[in-house]
């Protein structure tokens, strides 16, 4: 059975990874679950300096999910090279950083530095955390600017580029064809939906932000469709997130047109939940006698 | 031994008409649990309520451990329903827990309503040291206390309206002690858990008096291991975890 797959050309033994913010550097988890499993580990998104985040409450759970407003608290890009490569070093498994900036010059600095670290193969780059107040959200909505800081990036990088889409648009294929002129090697999606929560008794909002990123199998159904829409606009890899918590939800991504999967608030409710999204991804192959798992990217039968 | 692990349901039974005593025996070999560590439990196999949940340590029990939990939300309320027999995913210990105190320390304890639930580790652990104050709002909220008996060297029971024990705070009643001259000599250690207006003025008394307390405090929790960064707290450091530097911090670091 062939699992591996090819994210530009990046090569993962398996097409399962983890979703950017939901298993902090990879050590938290490795009590509890073989990382080196994993087809590839996306820390938690990084910036040049660190990010304190937002006051709390962060985090409120919803209906089959979860909304967030941790506001980018990381450790900044330094100690993270320091402090958290070597560990990561360890295991068989890709390393995704994800990154941030506020600025086009930012961004270009942020992937500068990560690249130069021994132990990164491949950048994620997030423009579309919807959690900051200040106008850059604006790289993720606005085709322009979404052109502009991903061609700064990939000039400056020769490692595979992720660019991560936000779902908060009109026309997430046109965003995904975007990226893919501006030079991305592949496209991820989804990120959190923007949402919110209130306390009727206070008549207050759960999160102090007000608002957050609602996550968690609530989200499924419009990652899928999103995956579908993206799948048709553009022709490099696509990842697909949102929801999954089992093998079943993944092969759905995949047919929908997805080439690799990110397990993300599943880590939270299991954190063994990756490997068993991976076996039940194998089961199914098995089952079905599938013998390449690229064989079933974009194969749904859609009219 | 895992810190995750699976675990039968021995007995939940209400100790009265909003709380319950779950009592667990775990399937697999556990770790073994320091006073004021917590547990997060699977509530359901389902998608919602999705996240787990997170629990104190109430007290340990010859072959498993006991929760202590208060019917609050969706999450309480599944819980409330399983029945002996069922068997729940766990996480746990996690969390720092209460230092103890040194031998020439008096240990103070502190519990405001289901804060019990986590301090009482502490008071079986230092068996007859702790001075224990427990409050809340009325005496049908104080409960276990006869089971507790044996363990704490001296009980103070307090509600706010006279219902059970002293009329008043516990804060008010801890105070008093501290005031107390046959205090003299002696160096107290406050260990408190409970709803956050009186850790904050325990923390406030601790400090204006040169004591060191120890809160265990509470926060939305995603996954307890340090990973979603929900939980956090801001202290003179910046935020902190509370599930993985905390729950219990030291007054003095907590910016309220």
């Amino acid at each position: 059975m062939n699992l591996s797959v090819s994210i530009g050309s990046l090569k993962l033994k398996n097409p399962v990874m983890t979703a950017s913010g939901t298993f902090g550097y990879g050590e938290e988890y490795a009590e509890f679950i073989d990382l080196g499993r994993l087809g590839a580990i996306v820390v938690k998104g990084l910036s040049l300096s660190p990010k304190e985040g937002n006051p709390p409450p962060r985090i409120v759970e919803t209906a089959a999910g979860m909304l967030n407003a941790i506001g980018l608290q990381n450790i900044g890009i330094g100690r993270f090279i320091s402090e958290k490569i070597p560990f990561l070093r360890t295991y068989d498994t890709a390393v995704i950083a994800n990154f941030f900036g506020d600025s086009v010059d930012e961004y270009v600095q942020a992937a500068e530095k990560l690249a130069s670290a021994a132990g990164v193969h491949a950048l994620e780059m997030n423009i579309s955390c919807p959690n900051k107040q200040a106008g850059w959200c604006v790289f993720g909505t606005d085709p322009k600017v979404t052109r502009e800081v991903v061609s700064a990036v990939r000039k400056k990088t020769s490692l595979p580029l992720i660019v991560k889409l936000s779902p908060n648009v009109t026309d997430i294929g046109l965003m995904a064809k975007v990226a893919e002129d501006a030079g991305a090697d592949a496209v991820s999606l989804i990120n959190t939906i923007t949402g919110m929560a209130v306390d009727i008794r206070t008549r207050r909002p759960k999160l102090a932000n007000i608002t957050g990123g609602l996550s968690g199998p609530a989200i499924k159904p419009i990652a899928l469709r999103m995956v579908y829409e993206v799948y048709k606009a553009v022709r490099i890899p696509i990842i697909g997130m949102g929801g999954i918590v089992s093998g079943e939800d993944a092969v759905e991504f995949l047919l929908a047109g997805a080439t690799a999967v990110a397990v993300g608030t599943a880590n939270f409710v299991r954190p063994t939940a990756a490997a068993e999204v991976l076996d039940g991804i194998m089961n199914f192959m098995e089952v079905e006698r599938i013998e390449d798992i690229r064989s079933l990217t974009g194969t749904l039968h859609a009219g | 031994m895992s810190r995750s692990f699976r675990a039968e349901i021995r007995e939940n039974r209400p100790v009265n008409a909003n709380h319950n005593l779950l009592t667990l025996a775990p399937l697999d070999i556990m770790e073994e649990p320091r006073p004021g560590q917590f547990y997060m439990i699977e509530i359901s196999r389902g998608l919602d309520p999705l996240l787990k949940r997170a629990f104190s340590l109430f007290r340990r029990t010859r072959d498993g451990f006991q929760i202590l939990y208060r019917i609050k939300g969706k999450g309480t309320s599944i819980l409330r329903e399983l029945r002996e027999g069922t068997i729940i995913s766990l996480l746990g210990p996690l969390g720092n827990g209460y230092p103890l105190p040194a031998e020439n320390q008096t240990a103070l304890v502190v519990a405001g309503g289901i804060g019990i639930a986590s301090v009482f580790s502490l008071v079986e652990r230092i068996e007859k040291r702790a001075h224990l104050f427990y409050g809340a709002r009325v005496g049908d909220e104080i409960f276990m206390t006869d089971e507790m008996s044996g363990y704490y060297r001296e009980l103070l029971v307090c509600t706010d309206d006279g219902s059970c024990g002293r009329k008043g705070t516990v804060v008010e009643a801890m105070n008093d002690f501290l005031s107390d001259p046959s205090l003299e000599g002696k160096e107290p250690v406050i260990y408190a858990c409970g709803p956050q207006p009186m850790l904050r003025e325990i923390g406030r008394i601790a400090s204006a008096k040169g004591i060191t307390a120890y809160l265990s405090l509470e926060e939305h929790m995603a996954c307890g291991i340090g990973a979603c960064l929900g939980c956090v707290v801001r202290t003179k450091e910046g935020y902190r975890r509370v599930c993985k530097e905390g729950p219990v911090f030291e007054a003095g670091e907590i910016v309220w």
